[in-house]
């Protein structure tokens, strides 16, 4: 059994109670959640949730039938089986004495990442891409010592005209 | 014999009445659009939430309302309507701890797929989040039990609501809606507007299977040796009961029924195997761990029918036919997976398929487990055994009657020992287990068909979760033939605490449970009682003889145990067929 992860896009009606809806069910039938991301779609109306979450093929099977069940579920699309862009957005802000700020610059840079904001002993660093990217991010930036790190979890889309 | 409710004017009369857009409130609309649904009888208890919709039902008699004792008794009893009628059964029960009474019997219906609308009252909608006096969020609690909800924001959008909630309940896998109406938009006019068609984006159950799989099915019958139908609960709901028979005679492959699916097969048939799984028959589970094609119409591989999943049907092809695609692989994986509507497949199947020709010893095999190995029992002469009784009941009736029953024992021997002939004859709650469940489900059964004969089995622990609605059977002369098989004692717990706990019996005994038949006659219901077989038959038929609401107490001995019997992680053909052996 291999357990990987996948991203899923599930096409959603914009109710109240719908991210419930969708949170419950993965937490009942006992499917992890390693992110969620909710926003508006492209159709009025309609809200798109990505959800990473890990399992074998079975359970990834499961996951998507089980999401279809729910009335307000309109798509359900595994990602993951195809070429796909997978992108998170983390802020992090890092201690950050005048004399450091050069040297974490540099590392920001070379991350294609931004400086945000800059406070008197600590800045926030914007990075986006996907999840590795980030993680190596964070890595760099540890030893500067990080104050507080929030990411948005993964939004993802299909590649090319499908 | 039929129940002193006032009968409904029909449909056709008064549809012009509730058709006419009119300005009305909140509760009128609810009332005419459940009338516009078809709806003839409601099960319900009043409360501050629900007041207004009370106040519309004051005087009306275009549809029935049914007061119970208990919220719990309104849930059971809608769904015993439904599984009896095939309609949507409709519960009304009002904010807070109404609405929570009901949670039981949502759970009962959405695991056995019975098609319920609750419509439950809520706070006024600016009091809805502030802990208000009788607050719950029930959609909140409900949601994992529910096959969807609504929380109605708008009197405007009532009309719509209702009637896709009914659409919901009684489509696709059946289940329960619930609705969720605050006291404002119960209060609330608007002008109503009734007739909307359906829009539901993400709602679209596949009714018409793929029929390129059922090429594959009709090839694995002709090639097939040892084949074996195991037909559900989904073959009643869909009504594809005579579909079935069809596809049998053709085949002619035996058939095991499970708990739901009694009554979907007839069990006089000679390809009859009985039930499958914890107390199926020797037969049934034996030829499905030895089958080489196993076609499941309409179940859902639950643990009491598979028993130790790794194990089951290790030799068997896998054909599962369901119209929730979600329970083809849950459990065991499907070779053959069908996605469709019983009926519909079986329809379409029927005239591909072609006797199994390489099965004619195969046949030969089962025919002689059947013989060799029935579901029996040792008589007694001198104690009334719980399963001599259901043969009493069985005989009396001709099978013919509505069967309900409770959880536990005497449940078992009722799926065992009554022999049921036609669909929607046997309610039982099957998923959820649901003590408690029998006695109202009768109840709503009796309102579903009042001049049919209704049994209401019971054990004397369930007996005493609903009781209470006695008073409702005396109070509208609901006809039901309630029976206690008393042992004194939690028997299916006490079996296993005998068997698997080493006789360590704790916390079964039920010494000082009430006189049933006081309790009967004190709520103005007639009560008899039996412990020995020459009363039993004569205390029974005088209960068949009376034409209103009878308690019936058979004695019966203790230590009676369900046999045969799959402990829990054994395959289902290591069985223990106690004294039955």
């Amino acid at each position: 059994m291999m357990m990987k992860s996948h991203a899923i896009s599930v096409l959603v009606n914009d109710q109240p109670g719908v991210l419930q809806r969708v949170s419950g069910l993965f937490g009942r039938r006992g499917f992890n959640i390693e992110s969620i991301t909710v926003g508006q779609s492209e159709e009025v109306g309609l809200s798109r949730m990505v959800i990473v979450t890990q399992g074998d093929d079975k359970t990834l099977e499961q996951i998507e039938k089980q999401l279809y069940k729910l009335i307000d579920v309109i798509k359900v699309v595994n990602l993951s089986s195809k070429p796909m862009v997978g992108r998170e957005l983390a802020l992090i802000k890092v201690k950050s004495e005048p004399a450091e700020r050069p040297e974490i610059m540099g590392v920001v840079e070379t991350f294609r990442a931004a400086v945000v904001d800059i406070g008197t002993n600590s800045m926030i660093v914007q990075v986006v891409g996907d999840t590795e990217k980030i993680n190596a991010m964070i890595e760099l930036l540890q030893p500067y010592g990080i104050r507080e790190l929030s990411r948005t979890g993964v939004t993802a889309m299909i590649r090319g005209n499908a | 014999m039929s129940a002193h409710i006032p009968e409904v004017q029909s449909t056709e009369q008064l549809r012009e009445k509730w058709m006419k857009p009119e300005v009305i409130s909140g509760s009128e609309i609810l009332l005419r659009s459940l009338l516009l649904e078809g709806v003839e009888c409601v099960f319900g208890y009043p409360g501050g939430a629900v007041l207004y919709i009370y106040d519309a039902l004051y005087g009306f008699t275009d549809f029935k309302h049914l007061l119970t004792r208990h919220e719990q008794g309104a849930i059971h009893a809608a769904d015993g309507y439904a599984r009896a009628s095939g309609k949507v059964g409709v519960c009304i029960a009002t904010s807070g701890p109404g609405a929570t009474n009901t949670v039981t019997g949502i759970a009962t219906a959405f695991m056995d797929s019975v098609p319920l609308v609750v419509i439950t009252g809520n706070v006024v909608s600016s009091l809805i989040g502030t802990d208000a006096f009788q607050e719950a969020d029930i959609t909140g609690i409900t949601m994992p039990i529910t096959k969807h909800s609504y929380l109605v924001r708008n009197v405007e959008d009532l009309p719509r609501i209702i009637h896709e909630a009914f659409h919901i309940a009684n489509t696709g896998r059946k289940g329960p809606v619930l609705i969720d109406i605050p006291k404002d938009v119960s209060a609330n006019k608007t002008l109503f507007e009734p007739g909307q068609s359906i829009k539901l984006r993400g709602y679209n159950p596949t009714v018409v299977p793929n029929r390129l799989q059922l090429d594959k099915l009709a090839a694995a019958i002709q090639e097939a040796e040892r084949p074996v139908i195991i037909a559900g609960g989904g073959v009643v709901y869909s009504g594809g009961h005579e579909e079935l028979f069809e596809f049998v005679t053709r085949t002619e492959i035996p058939v095991t029924t499970t708990l739901l699916g009694l009554g979907a097969f007839p069990s006089g048939n000679e390809l009859w195997m009985g039930m499958p799984g914890m107390h199926g028959t020797y037969t049934s589970n034996q030829a499905i761990q030895q089958a080489d094609l196993l076609i499941n119409i309409g179940a859902r591989f639950d643990d009491r029918v598979t028993g130790k999943l790794n194990g089951f049907a290790p030799l068997a092809k896998i054909v599962h036919i369901d119209i929730d695609p979600a329970e083809i692989g849950k459990n065991v994986k499907a070779d053959i997976p069908i996605v469709g509507d019983v009926k519909t497949v079986l329809e379409m199947l029927n005239p591909l398929v072609g006797r199994s020709n390489k099965a004619d010893a195969w046949r030969t095999k089962v025919s002689q487990w059947k013989q060799d190995k029935p579901w029996k029992y040792i008589d007694s002469d001198t104690e009334l055994k719980p399963q001599w009784v259901i043969e009493l009941l069985n005989d009396t009736t001709s099978g013919e009657a509505i069967v309900t029953t409770d959880v536990g024992q005497h449940q078992m021997w009722a799926a065992q020992y009554y022999r049921f002939n036609q669909p929607r004859s046997w309610i039982t709650s099957g998923g959820l287990g649901t003590m408690g469940f029998g006695f109202p489900a009768a109840i709503g059964a009796q309102m579903a068909y009042p001049e049919r004969l209704v049994i209401s089995i019971n054990g004397d622990g369930g007996m005493q979760m609903c009781a209470q609605e006695l008073a409702i059977c005396a109070i509208n002369n609901i006809p039901v033939k309630i029976v206690v098989i008393n042992n004194q004692v939690l028997g299916m717990v006490r079996q296993w605490q005998e068997l698997i706990y080493e006789n360590r019996y704790s916390h079964i005994d039920l010494a000082g449970s009430p006189d049933f038949v006081k309790l009967a006659e004190a709520y103005g219901v007639k009560g008899l009682r039996a412990s020995n077989k020459e009363d039993a038959k004569q205390v029974w038929q005088e209960a068949l003889d009376t034409p209103g609401p009878v308690l019936v107490e058979f004695v019966v001995r203790k230590e009676e145990n369900v046999y045969p019997m799959v402990t829990q992680g054994s395959t289902i053909d290591q069985m223990l067929m106690g004294d039955s052996e």
